[in-house]
């Protein structure tokens, strides 16, 4: 893990604190922003009744153990990756001791707990037209009967590989993307957004 | 553009996944390794169906869930008749 000191967002160079206190939200069709540095830690396991009750002893979360969708309880939000493995998304500054806890309850079962809080960066994504936008570089049907709150996808979008997250029906969706692809996908959304009325929303 | 049905993740586009070439091809066992002549390991390892029909053929679902299964694909028309999981024998078809 990076010292907090020394961690710098890959998007720091675009100056979004700045460009958000002069970004006219009013009527805005789409919001875009960089969340906060986020603890992220990969769990794999089974996904039996045992994991699942380590899982819940430490977040309080019920893994969600149907594909492509998320749940949380409190501060913690659990996303599916895959049939053995799961995202378990907090705030900043928590990663160790989850890491540790996570540890300790899995004792005695077939599993891993890595932290992959300084992998990605966040990039949020909200408004009326947040969807269209989505849909000029990702194959995924995001329609609301389709796609909705509760549900996340591991995509591409553009050339950058993602983990797409609904977060609410406004729609929002928080974008996952290796920190080595933000800068790229923060552009392409810049050259996207040309064609709608974008506003850079502050985190 | 094909559309394949992960197992978990449902209906997906081909970018999504990668190829994993001709599936069913059983590694020989210790004991036939041992008496095995060269030309047929070379058959073991470097020769592969190429059929104008249907395919049993592995996936992996790159971009998702990383998980990897079985298609029948049919190599003419690119329809997809039947998405099977690991390890389970190809399934019996009737030929189209």
């Amino acid at each position: 893990m990076a010292e907090a000191y020394t961690r710098r967002s890959p998007l720091q160079h675009f100056g979004l604190t700045a460009a958000a206190a002069k970004s006219n939200a009013a009527g805005a069709e789409v919001l875009i922003g960089e969340s906060a540095h986020r603890a992220i830690v990969n769990i794999r396991g089974d996904g039996g009744e045992a994991f699942k009750a380590a899982v819940r002893s430490v977040t309080g979360v019920d893994l969600p153990v149907k594909p492509n969708t998320t749940a949380q309880a409190g501060a913690f939000r659990i996303l599916w990756l895959g049939p053995t493995e799961w995202w378990v998304v907090t705030t900043s500054g928590a990663e160790e001791k989850l890491v540790a806890d996570l540890r300790q309850a899995f004792i005695g079962q077939h599993a891993a707990v890595i932290d992959v809080s300084e992998s990605r960066a966040v990039i949020t994504l909200s408004g009326t037209k947040a969807r269209d936008m989505l849909a000029r570089g990702c194959s995924l049907d995001l329609h609301p009967r389709v796609f909705g709150p509760g549900q996340c996808a591991q995509t591409g979008l553009t050339k950058a590989n993602i983990m797409l997250d609904q977060t609410d029906a406004a729609p929002s969706f928080d974008i996952y993307v290796l920190k080595s692809f933000a800068d790229y996908l923060w552009q392409w959304f810049w050259l996207i957004g040309r064609d709608y009325k974008l506003a850079i929303k502050a985190h | 553009m094909l559309l394949i049905s992960c197992p978990h993740c449902g209906p997906r586009d081909e970018h999504e996944f990668a190829y994993g070439h001709e599936a069913h091809i059983a590694r020989p066992t210790l004991e036939q390794q041992n008496t095995m002549t060269d030309a047929e390991w070379a058959d073991y390892l470097f020769m592969r169906k190429n059929p104008k029909g249907v395919h049993f053929e592995r996936w992996v679902h790159a971009r998702g869930c990383r998980q990897w299964f079985n298609v029948a694909r049919h190599t003419v028309t690119h329809e997809i008749i039947k998405v099977y999981p690991m390890g389970e024998p190809a399934p019996k078809l009737e030929q189209k």
